[in-house]
């Protein structure tokens, strides 16, 4: 190990692995100052700084709308697809029925079908259904993208614990309902804290589907960007862009936290 | 023999000669909401890809393939595909070999530079790089104002700004797959080649290389597959001329309302995925590669 670590080949992958961090990162955070710049328009360097665009995002009503149901968007999606996904992971890992692995690809499935397919089936069936620019709608199409997140997530969890501490419930008296809130709920909780946390990032920034399922009356952020990116282009995007990506952050931070405070399985 | 095998507390039970247990339903809501909002509308576009028109039989497929401009959308997407996974690979190889290399703490790091951009929104990673590559972007603003050029250089609209942008955003596709298998790799072996004489190099071609083959198909076959139905980052790096199959079934039926033609290209999309996916579970297991996405230790 010595050698090999004053060996060129070991400097050459330490430079390659800090190009491929700058590639990673600097390209997206440049957008950031961006968002600050007094410009007109979108220049690097800024030439001055000023929060015109943070002014203009937060007293525009496209944007502030836009904000506001994206938000609602990924709430309610967070909601369902833990609840949804918490339930299959127990029956996927603990159940035993026939055509249990359709089932498993089923549930796995919206991870790998080309996101343009599964818009534009939603698209012509929402439609005749009447649910397309409609919370319910996108609701809908989010949590089945957002399911199988949390049901990794929360399989994981389940496949690692110890049953013996369920049957001890069970031993000293505890009937099924108690010995789940008891303790395998609060054993598996990190992994669907962690699952609702990815469950939100997925709706949050989704855009393919909320293309097609979204109307000019009820939008999404990321939809109102993809329209704004495609025309004229003002630093506002920029401002809303590192606002998105903020929220992202954020969220990432809260499941840095969760895993934190889990017990070591 | 099933009553043997059966856990205190399970209540088993014989239906239609297997049997079911208690856990099971639980699986069932799920399973119902994927199957109606899901499943439903994949299966109700493949239909329509033969009855739109009616009576349309196989004509939306045929169209398709006579027509030299949409078979080269098809070219296009291979290719473009093709090359983004060879930069992911290219690139991501040594970044998931020296996050294997490094301490664990510094690996978290390294983790978390891929991890971030995973999580964060395509469309705003898609969008930067069409502030930076563009002709008044930040590259060639800066190379103006230093006088290396004075042309702006075409980075954007062209296949060059696609790949870049693809690259960019699919390269965790790639390096996750390749590290969660790279970790497994018992470093005994490799001390081993070295303690009979292997060096470095050869410990490293001979050994772990191989040992880490199946993260590299891992990671080559989910990142062809996800950059086949790439829509957005395309669309807005690309000319026409770079379309994609994504972006041509949107224009299907965005643009021009054939519901037929587009649920077939769909339908081609999709087979495509699936040949890929096949030949991938063949080598390593779906689930690991999704479950390296979240596993943020």
């Amino acid at each position: 190990m010595t050698d090999s670590r004053r060996s060129p080949h070991r400097l050459l992958l330490v430079t390659l692995g800090g190009l491929t961090v700058f590639f990673l990162t600097v390209p997206t955070l440049l957008i950031v100052p961006m968002g600050f710049s007094s410009s007109e328009i979108l220049t690097f360097p800024p030439p001055g700084w000023s929060l015109q665009w943070y002014e203009k995002m937060l007293t525009d009503p496209q944007w502030t709308t836009g904000f506001v149901n994206s938000f609602l968007v990924a709430t309610v999606t967070a909601i369902v697809s833990t609840i949804l996904g918490t339930l299959a992971a127990l029956g996927m890992v603990r159940g035993r029925f026939p055509g249990k692995s359709l089932a498993n690809a089923l549930i796995l499935s919206p991870l790998i079908v080309p996101v343009i397919i599964i818009a534009i089936g939603m698209f012509s069936l929402y439609v005749r259904w009447k649910i397309t620019g409609s919370l319910i709608g996108l609701v809908a199409a989010h949590s089945a993208l957002a399911i199988p997140f949390v049901m990794v997530s929360v399989s994981t969890g389940l496949r690692t614990m110890d049953r013996n501490l369920e049957m001890a419930a069970q031993n000293l008296g505890a009937g099924p309902g108690r010995t789940f809130t008891r303790i395998t709920l609060p054993i598996v909780l990190p992994g669907v804290l962690t699952g609702a946390l990815f469950a939100f990032l997925t709706s949050w920034d989704e855009v393919v589907v909320a293309i097609f399922l979204t109307t000019a009356k009820f939008r999404t952020l990321p939809v109102e960007m993809w329209e704004q990116v495609r025309q004229v282009v003002d630093p506002t995007v920029a401002a809303v862009a590192t606002t998105v990506l903020g929220v992202t952050t954020t969220v990432l931070l809260l499941v840095f936290v969760v895993r934190r405070q889990a017990p070591a399985a | 023999m099933l009553a043997l095998g059966r856990q205190p507390g399970q209540t088993g039970r014989r239906w239609r000669g297997r049997s079911i247990n208690r856990w099971a339903w639980l699986a069932f809501p799920t399973i119902a909401l994927l199957v109606v909002f899901f499943l439903a509308p994949l299966v109700l576009m493949a239909i329509r890809s033969v009855t739109d028109p009616p009576n349309a039989g196989l004509s939306n497929y045929r169209t398709f393939f006579v027509s030299d401009a949409d078979v080269r959308v098809l070219g296009n997407t291979f290719y473009i595909a093709a090359i983004s996974t060879v930069v992911c690979l290219v690139i991501g190889y040594p970044y998931a070999y020296l996050m294997h290399a490094v301490p664990p703490r510094v690996a978290g790091l390294l983790l978390i530079a891929v991890l971030v951009p995973f999580w964060s929104s395509l469309l705003v990673r898609t969008f930067a790089w069409e502030v930076i590559l563009r002709d008044t972007g930040v590259i060639n603003s800066l190379l103006i104002s230093w006088g290396v050029i004075s042309e702006p250089l075409a980075l954007i609209r062209n296949t060059l700004g696609v790949i870049l942008g693809m690259s960019q955003i699919l390269l965790p596709f790639m390096v996750l797959p390749l590290y969660a298998v790279m970790r497994r790799i018992d470093p005994d072996y490799t001390q081993a080649a070295a303690n009979l004489g292997a060096s470095p190099a050869a410990a490293f071609r001979r050994v772990f290389l191989p040992l880490s083959l199946p993260g590299v198909a891992a990671g080559t076959l989910l990142v062809f597959v996800l950059a086949l139905g790439f829509y957005i980052t395309p669309t807005i790096l690309g000319s026409p001329r770079e379309t994609m199959i994504s972006r041509f079934i949107a224009d299907q039926i965005q643009q021009r309302l054939d519901w037929g033609l587009g649920s077939a290209m769909a339908v081609i999309l999709m087979l495509l995925t699936f040949v890929a996916l096949a030949l991938a579970s063949r080598v390593v297991r779906l689930r690991d590669v999704f479950g390296a996405a979240e596993d943020g230790s």
